[in-house]
C-alpha cells in the first residue's frame, strides 16, 4: 500500500484481515496528507443515487462495525453515530430537498422530513424561521487522523514512514512486481496499491498510466472549545449542489459539527486553485457568516484557527478503485474527493476482495481506473 | 559587598511605572505596567486559574509564550484569554475558568 492516509489504512486493514501480508509506505507521517487536513463527516445525505451512494451505504455499515464493536478500531477514533440534518431556509430549497430525499429513500437511505416548527427539538440552537429540514440518522462522524492510525495499528501491517515511492518495478512481462523508494531502493511486492490520494495522478504517471486526479481546495474554521451547541452534523441545502458541482470557482456552504474535544468545525469551501495553501480571508469570512446564519449563538464565539486541505478530485466525482489493466499488478484506491473518510472502509473491503480474487460486495465497474481518456 | 540582584526587575535595573491593582476571584493583586496577567498571578503565588473540561484538573501557564493554550482564563467576563499574552490593565477582573468557560452556551 502506498499512502498512509485513511484510504491506505482501510485497504491495509481489510487486506490484512483477508490473510494478506501488507506493508504500508508513506513519504511522510501517518495521516500527513489530506486525511489530516479535512473533517470526518461520514455522509449518505449529500449523495444522489448512483455508484457513490451505494459505496457510501456499504461504507457507513462498515464504519458502524468499526466504531461500535468492542474491538473495533474506530472506537478510539471518536466515532459518533450522530446523524445529519440538512436544513432549507425557504420553501424552494425545501422542495428540492424533498425530491432528493425521495430518490435517496428509494435507494436505501433512511431520511425523514422535519417541519420548521419542530426543528428546535432536534437542534435547539438552530436559527429561527427556517422552512424545514431532513434528518439522516445514518450520517456519522469520526476523527480522520485517529481513524487512520487505529486502522493501521489494528491491521498489524508493517508501516514504513519516510519512504518516498519513485517508480514501480516491472517484470520482463511488464507485470508490476514492487516499488522503488527513496531511501530504501527496490521493495518487491506481489501487488501495489496506489492510495496516494490527491497525488494519485502523479503516482500513476510514474507507472506510465493516466489518472487525472486534481486538487480541490477546502478550508475549515475551528472554534474555541464549547459545550454541545451543535448536536448533529448540520448543513445548508446548498451544500449538496456545491458538492456535485464541477466548477473550478469558489463555492462555500456551511457544514457545522461539534467534536468530542469541544471545538466546533465549520466547513467547507471548494475551489480548484492547484496546490495553493495561501490563507483566504474571503473564504473564512464566508464560512463564518454562513455558520452564524445557521447557529446565531456562534456569533460571539471565537475561531481559534483555520486550515486547508486538498481533496483528491476526479472529473466524474467518483474514486478510482480497482486493478489497472494497463499495468497488471497495480491497483488504485484514490480520488475520493470530499468523501474519502466516509468511503474508506468500503474501498478497503473492495480492494481486499479484488486482491484475493473474491467477489466484491458491489459492482466496481463505475470505479475502474482506466475510464479516463487523456484527451478529455 | 554588593547585594545580589534577584528579581527580573532588579536584574535589568528596570524602573517600572506605578503599580496598580487587578483582582483574581475577587482578591486584589498588585500588578506592574507591562506585566502579563500570568506574571501577576505567578507573582502572587497563584499557579492555577482554570480547570480542565473533562476531569476538572487545575491548569495555569505552561509555555508562557502563547503556544500551548494551557493558561486560558476568564478576564472581565470573557473566557479563553491567554493569560501569558494578555497585558494586565488597571481594574481587570480575572476569574477562575471552569472547563470551556462557556456555561452560557450549555444545555
Ligand atoms: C477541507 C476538507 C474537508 C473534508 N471533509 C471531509 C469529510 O467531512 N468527510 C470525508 O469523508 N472526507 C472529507 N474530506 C476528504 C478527505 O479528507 C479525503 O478524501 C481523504 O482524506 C483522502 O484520503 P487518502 O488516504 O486517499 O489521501 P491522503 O490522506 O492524502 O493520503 C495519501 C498519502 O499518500 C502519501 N504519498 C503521496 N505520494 C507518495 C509517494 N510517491 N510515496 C509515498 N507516499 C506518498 C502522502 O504522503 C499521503 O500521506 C475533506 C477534505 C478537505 C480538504
Ligand atoms: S502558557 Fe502557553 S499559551 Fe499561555
Amino acid at each position: 500500500m502506498v499512502g498512509a492516509g485513511v484510504v491506505g489504512a482501510a485497504c491495509a486493514y481489510y487486506a490484512a484481515r483477508a490473510g494478506l501480508t501488507v506493508t504500508v509506505l508513506d513519504r511522510g507521517p501517518v495521516a500527513g496528507g489530506t486525511t489530516g487536513a479535512g473533517e470526518g463527516n461520514l455522509l449518505v445525505s449529500d449523495k444522489e443515487p448512483g455508484p457513490e451512494l451505494e459505496l457510501a451505504l456499504l461504507s457507513l455499515r462498515l464504519w458502524r462495525e468499526l466504531g461500535e464493536r468492542h474491538d473495533g478500531p474506530a472506537r478510539s477514533a471518536e466515532y459518533e453515530a450522530k446523524g445529519g440534518v440538512v436544513v432549507a431556509r425557504d420553501e424552494t430549497r425545501l422542495k428540492a430537498l424533498r425530491s432528493l430525499a425521495a430518490v435517496q429513500a428509494a435507494a436505501g437511505v433512511e431520511t425523514r422530513e422535519v417541519p420548521g416548527d419542530r426543528l428546535h427539538e432536534l437542534e435547539p440552537r438552530l436559527a429561527a424561521g427556517l422552512a424545514g429540514a431532513f434528518h439522516y440518522p445514518q450520517d456519522a462522524q469520526v476523527q480522520p487522523a485517529l481513524a487512520a492510525a487505529h486502522l493501521l495499528r489494528a491491521s498489524g501491517a508493517l508501516v514504513r514512514c519516510g519512504e518516498r515511492v519513485t517508480g514501480l518495478l516491472r517484470g520482463p512481462d511488464g507485470r508490476v512486481g514492487g516499488v522503488r523508494t527513496v531511501p530504501s531502493g527496490a521493495l518487491p511486492a506481489g501487488h501495489v496499491v496506489n492510495a496516494t490520494g490527491v497525488w494519485g495522478g502523479e503516482f500513476a504517471a510514474a507507472a506510465d498510466v493516466f489518472l487525472p486526479v486534481a486538487p480541490r481546495r477546502g478550508f475549515v474554521l475551528v472554534t474555541e472549545p464549547l459545550p454541545r451547541v451543535v448536536r448533529h452534523k448540520v448543513y445548508a441545502a446548498d451544500y449538496v449542489a456545491d458538492v456535485a458541482s464541477g466548477s473550478a470557482a469558489l463555492q462555500t456552504s456551511a457544514v457545522v459539527e461539534g467534536t468530542p474535544a469541544g471545538p466546533v468545525l465549520i466547513g467547507a469551501s471548494r475551489e480548484r486553485v492547484g496546490f495553493d495553501r495561501t490563507l483566504s480571508v474571503e473564504v473564512l469570512h464566508r464560512l463564518a457568516s454562513q455558520a452564524v446564519a445557521l447557529f446565531p449563538a456562534l456569533a460571539d464565539v471565537r475561531a481559534i484557527r483555520a486550515y486547508a486541505g486538498f481533496r483528491p478530485y476526479l472529473p466524474d466525482h467518483l474514486p478510482a478503485i480497482g486493478p489497472d489493466p494497463r499495468a497488471p499488478g497495480l491497483l488504485h484506491a484514490c480520488g475520493h474527493e470530499g468523501a474519502g473518510v466516509g468511503l474508506a472502509p468500503a474501498t478497503g473491503l473492495l480492494i481486499a476482495r479484488l486482491l484475493t480474487g473474491d467477489q466484491p460486495p458491489l459492482d466496481v465497474h463505475p470505479f475502474r481506473p482506466e475510464r479516463f481518456d487523456r484527451t478529455t | 559587598m554588593r547585594r545580589r540582584r534577584r528579581t527580573p526587575v532588579e536584574r535589568v535595573l528596570a524602573r517600572p511605572g506605578p503599580p496598580f491593582e487587578i483582582t483574581f476571584d475577587g482578591r486584589p493583586l498588585t500588578a506592574l505596567p507591562g506585566q502579563s496577567i500570568a506574571a501577576v498571578l505567578w507573582n502572587a503565588g497563584v499557579l492555577a486559574w482554570r480547570t480542565t473540561r473533562v476531569a476538572g484538573r487545575p491548569r495555569g501557564a505552561f509555555c508562557g509564550i502563547g503556544q500551548c493554550f494551557d493558561c486560558l482564563a476568564t478576564v472581565n467576563g470573557r473566557p479563553n484569554q491567554r493569560a501569558c499574552l494578555l497585558p494586565a490593565a488597571p481594574g481587570d477582573a480575572v476569574t477562575t475558568q471552569k472547563g470551556d468557560g462557556r456555561a452560557d452556551l450549555a444545555d
